[in-house]
């Protein structure tokens, strides 16, 4: 019970501290929009071809602007010696990794639920016929994204060239995670259900999930102590 | 029981020991100042002692349990180089946020019984990013007192503080040593510690030069143990 409580503490106060400063959040929006809105331009978006290869690119863009706002993660900390406060703190370094991988998971997924009606609209795709089955999709891909993001973000935090480096060490790692999303998102959007010839890529993005979920919760607490 | 003990520690940075066959011990109700020059290690001793950082070799022991343990963790408070709050929240916030992850009781109360011990009750609602250095460091030092900690770990906790933060600082530390708590505290301004301090300890380059009671000598001249036992 006591593990739930410090994990909520440390997500509420990483979402209240970004919500009053708006300096990832902002910065992952507008490159998620600009970039859509741009690709939009390069591509006819009324050829079926480039319908085919938009859940591709829909997916970079989450993993792209995603980076903005993981990257932050526990750079936050840096300023005033924050982290030292928490590393001190009697919580286990699963909480804390839990609780940050929360607050932006559900800060990437605001950012992809404000680029989707974009996406929708330049793109000229209907990706709210199986709205529920891409939610799912999205949530699970935004969860392996999250994770992977966040224990690298403490990986890194250290490093003078920490945003070069994260998106070099989480990119490579994101690859199975990202391919399934994107398979799947091209199916759905295309109005295939989920399951039949897709169920592989689902069950490689759970697996995804949960074997890097396990691996992070366990291994936050080496990462953070010198 | 000690309650903070250092045996054989050693740290390197790559080749280069930091710290070399370290050893300290402080007793319950205790102050020991660390003292030393710049880069003799006093930092890197106390980030060891509090859990940030390994020894290389040696061990360390707060109540004999290693310092990575939750419950020794709730045990210890810590004043570092940085202030250890957040800008973008309220000093309540702050405070609360910290009494909540150190599971204290009532997290509210807590948080405003520190602002009120340090002065900063009137501004609790305020941004941190808007204050003072002063009321800042008055805030740290709420934070570490918070849950009642019986070790109390500073590293130079009196460098940039002004007088009422001094005063503050140096009233909870008194408090804290006559309510039977342990005090490691590095320093260079000597008088301000050595006027704390039960026992000494002087470090230079990474190894311990002196340890011992603190004498009215070193109250009379604090320059007196790197005087007798600093390098030339």
């Amino acid at each position: 019970m006591n593990f739930f409580r410090q994990t909520l503490v440390i997500a509420r106060k990483d979402l209240r501290a970004e919500l009053r400063t708006k300096e990832a959040i902002n910065a992952a929006l507008a490159f998620a929009v600009v970039i859509l809105v741009l690709f939009s331009f390069a591509f006819d978006p009324l050829e079926e071809q480039t319908r085919e290869i938009s859940g591709g690119l829909l997916w970079i863009v989450f993993a792209f602007a995603g980076t903005l706002v993981l990257n932050r993660s526990f750079a936050r900390e840096l300023p005033n010696d924050c982290l030292d406060a928490l590393v001190a703190a009697p919580i286990p370094g699963s909480a804390l990794f839990l609780g940050k991988a929360l607050a932006n998971f559900v800060l990437v997924l605001a950012v992809e639920l404000v680029s989707l009606p974009v996406f929708g609209i330049f793109y000229n795709v209907h990706w709210t016929s199986r709205i529920w089955s891409l939610l799912l999709v999205l949530a699970l891909g935004t969860w392996g994204l999250t994770v992977i993001g966040t224990i690298f973000s403490a990986l890194t935090v250290n490093i003078r060239l920490r945003e070069l480096m994260a998106p070099l060490l989480v990119y490579p790692m994101l690859i199975p995670a990202l391919m399934s999303a994107m398979k799947l998102t091209v199916d759905l959007i295309a109005g295939k259900p989920l399951g039949g010839d897709n169920q592989i890529w689902l069950r490689l993005l759970v697996v995804f999930d949960v074997i890097f979920t396990a691996l992070s919760l366990v291994l936050l607490e080496t990462v953070l102590v010198e | 029981m000690r309650a903070v003990a250092a045996e054989g520690v050693w740290k390197f940075y790559g080749d280069y020991p930091a710290l070399r066959d370290v050893g300290i011990e402080a007793e319950p109700g205790a102050c020991l100042a660390l003292i030393g020059r710049n880069g003799a290690g006093k930092t890197t001793l106390l980030r060891i002692l509090g859990g940030f950082s390994k020894a290389g070799r040696g061990q360390v022991r707060i109540f004999g349990a290693d310092p990575r343990e939750t419950e020794t963790r709730r045990q210890v408070g810590w004043i570092g180089h940085g202030i250890s709050v957040y800008d973008e929240l309220s000093a309540i916030e702050n405070l609360t946020l910290f009494a909540r992850l150190y599971n204290l009781s009532e997290p509210r109360r807590a948080a405003l019984e520190w602002l009120s011990q340090t002065g900063l009750e009137r501004v609790q609602n305020g941004l941190v990013r808007e204050f003072s250095r002063g009321m800042r460091q008055r805030l740290a030092v709420a934070r570490a007192f918070l849950h009642k900690p019986a070790v109390l770990l500073l590293d130079e906790p009196f460098t940039a503080l002004d007088d009422r933060a001094i005063a503050v600082l140096q009233r909870l530390l008194r408090e804290a040593l006559a309510e039977g708590r342990t005090i490691v505290v590095s320093t260079h301004q000597l008088r301000e510690a050595l006027e704390l301090a039960t026992h000494v300890a002087l470090l230079n380059r990474g190894k311990i030069a002196f340890r011992g009671p603190r004498t009215p000598e070193m109250l009379s001249d604090p320059g007196w143990v790197y005087a007798h036992y600093g390098e030339a």
